[in-house]
């Protein structure tokens, strides 16, 4: 395999057999602000006889009719988040049907799906393309068992890869909460109710076939948003159910009362407001995580009492940030992923409340995604290195256990993109020589923030007066990582000798930003 | 170090008991010292991947510090710090020599 050290010193392969070509990472903009246009896969056109029915009860049926082959590519979302049930019910379906060496890329993989492994062990699936991998198949993978090529991307590099088609969708089997019988689809009610279905959207336009299974179907028209219209559905499958309601819609996540997380979180707001960037139609994301959450607290608090309203809140959405859009702090909500069962209603009801595709969001090929146009994001991280390298993917131990999500995507749109997360965990520096893997690179992240102060990346010299002027807890991020090491020790060396590579990382321009290697005994 | 070498030479070795010291919260260790034919340390966790050999180095430097033979120690680190460690290891220990005395 030849492969080429990357512009972050990191050795990325230049061909992935089974998959294709690759480019090492240059910059976070190199390659899109020198792009000249060439011309995408266009979506496929297709006939439909009129008036027919699409509906059936047959699962098996609708794989037949769809011309699914051997080595062909389907696709799933994950808005249906651990209670889902039409992954593994799809994936036994085709196992049984007895195809081999399909490409499985879904959104992402919810944490609950172990049984991915499985079918990967069977020769099921033959490559994998996703956002997320966890638990036995992140362990399947990084052992080196699977044995299958690995293609992690961000949620802004998925939906270019699909556009330009280097992800083609043979089939796309979409988790459908209520659809009607003309195949509209809504992710915003019905007994397994998501609220957007983003994601999904990107699939239904792009894929030759697209297969909605439903637990709800209903007379037309349906009633409210739409989210994939009727004539980008070829089949509908209808089903008892799509999964567990309760895991679904989990509830709102509550506020930490962690006092380090809300610390973090005081941090991160502090520096927001040094910087100057919370004025009026100020738009900002932010994650699910602990830390990230509380900020809202005191981003809420500060707003009602300036009376600041923002422009919008974006991203994977909790009910949190849609509260704060109804009261009146944001004008509107664009929404790519719902978190939790308040955040469902809100957006079959609220027209401030916006259903927006992964394109939107975050493909930094087209004419300009919402992730471009945000003020500010707080990210989380597994850790970080002194170079303000982010790693979401690979634990301590090698094992891949996260996703990618929007992080580089966010990181390198926002104006101001802060990572907050805990100096130590689970008695381990989160401050590295060097991360294991590389998803978001340093020079895209602006600062750090830790209950023990606040590391701003030397490139931001703006920031670090800002910050050092209103008198903030800076601390170098060398000081930092040796004063923390002095409580939890320094962590042995790993081997040179790297391992063979399992996984390899997109940077959301279609470069390789990094690949993850094989470890034994796991 | 001399000066253990020392203590090791000229005072006969004591026996011990198995002993323990520590909890299996987090953040927190379980620390076992039992006797045994040889002496060994076993090292268990989550952050047995990046924290083997230096968990071992301490081990052994509280080890030397004691005039005994033949003791397997495991360690089940939930997290824990590094002072953490070291005192749930000499506890161990200490306990292990105490429970031999008595």
């Amino acid at each position: 395999m030849k492969t080429r050290i990357n512009a972050i010193g990191r050795e990325v392969p230049l061909d992935v057999r089974g998959v294709g070509e690759f480019v090492p990472y240059e910059s976070p903009f190199g390659r899109i602000d020198t792009f000249a246009s060439r011309s995408v896969t266009h979506a496929r056109l297709r006939v439909a006889e009129r008036g027919q029915n699409k509906v059936t009860d047959s699962l098996e049926g609708a794989i037949r009719k769809s011309g699914l082959e051997d080595g062909m590519t389907i696709s799933f979302h994950h808005h249906l988040r651990n209670g889902d049930a039409v992954i593994p019910m799809v994936l036994e379906k085709l196992k049984e049907m007895g195809f081999r060496n399909l490409t499985f890329a879904p959104s992402s993989i919810p944490d609950s799906h172990d049984c991915v492994a499985d079918y990967i062990e069977c020769g099921l699936i033959g490559r994998l393309y996703t956002s997320g991998v966890r638990g036995k198949l992140g362990r399947l993978i990084s052992s080196g068992r699977a044995g299958i090529p690995v293609v992690i991307r961000s949620h802004g590099g998925r939906a270019r890869a699909i556009e330009e088609g280097t992800i083609s969708i043979d089939v796309a089997f979409l988790a459908a909460p209520t659809c009607d019988s003309l195949g509209n689809i809504s992710g915003s009610t019905g007994p397994s109710a998501c609220g957007s279905l983003g994601y999904a959207i990107t699939d239904a336009t792009y894929a030759a076939h697209v297969i909605a299974i439903t637990d709800n179907l209903v007379d037309p028209p349906i009633k409210g948003r739409v989210s994939i219209p009727q004539y980008r559905v070829d089949q509908i499958v209808r089903v008892a159910s799509l999964g567990d309601p309760q895991k679904i819609a989990t509830g709102a996540a509550r506020i930490t009362r962690n006092p380090s997380d809300l610390k973090i979180a005081e941090n991160a707001f502090r520096l927001m407001k040094a910087s100057g960037i919370i004025a009026p139609g100020f738009s900002f994301q932010m994650g699910a995580g602990g830390a990230s959450l509380a900020v809202s607290v005191y981003l809420e608090e500060y707003m009602k009492k300036k009376g600041i309203v923002g422009s919008f809140g974006l991203g994977g959405i909790s009910g949190h940030m849609s509260r704060m859009q109804r009261e009146g702090l944001f004008k509107a909500i664009f929404d790519v992923q719902s978190f939790d069962a308040a955040v469902t209603e809100s957006m079959s009801e609220n027209p401030g409340h916006v259903e927006i595709d992964s394109s939107w969001y975050a493909n930094p090929f087209n004419s300009g995604c919402l992730v471009h146009n945000l003020d500010c994001v707080i990210l989380a991280a597994l850790d970080v290195d002194i170079n303000f390298n982010v790693n979401v993917l690979v634990g301590n131990d090698g094992a891949l256990r996260g996703a990618s999500g929007g992080h580089c995507d966010t990181a390198a749109g926002a104006r101001l993109s802060i990572v907050a997360l805990p100096s130590f965990r689970g008695g381990v520096c989160s401050i590295k020589d060097s991360v294991r893997n590389v998803t978001t690179p340093g020079e895209t992240v602006d600062a750090i923030v830790t209950e023990r102060g606040i590391l701003i990346n030397p490139l931001r010299k703006d920031l670090l007066e800002s910050a050092e002027f209103t008198k903030l807890p800076v601390i170098d991020i060398h000081d930092l990582k040796r004063r923390i090491e002095k409580m939890t020790g320094r962590q042995d060396p790993r081997d040179s000798v790297n391992g063979d590579i399992v996984a390899v990382v997109e940077y959301r321009d279609g470069s390789l930003i990094d690949c993850v290697r094989q470890v034994e005994d796991l | 170090m001399k000066f253990h070498h020392k203590i090791r030479t000229e005072v006969s070795l004591l026996t011990i008991v198995a002993a323990s010291a520590g909890t299996l919260e987090s953040s927190d260790c379980l620390v076992t010292v039992v006797p045994a034919e040889v002496d060994g340390i076993r090292y268990e966790g989550a952050n047995r991947a990046i924290f083997l050999n230096r968990t071992e180095k301490i081990a052994r430097e509280i080890m030397e510090r004691y005039p005994i033979e033949n003791a397997s120690i495991r360690i089940q680190d939930q997290g824990a710090l590094e002072v953490t460690l070291r005192a749930r290891i000499e506890t161990a220990v200490e306990r292990a020599l105490e429970g031999a005395r008595q």
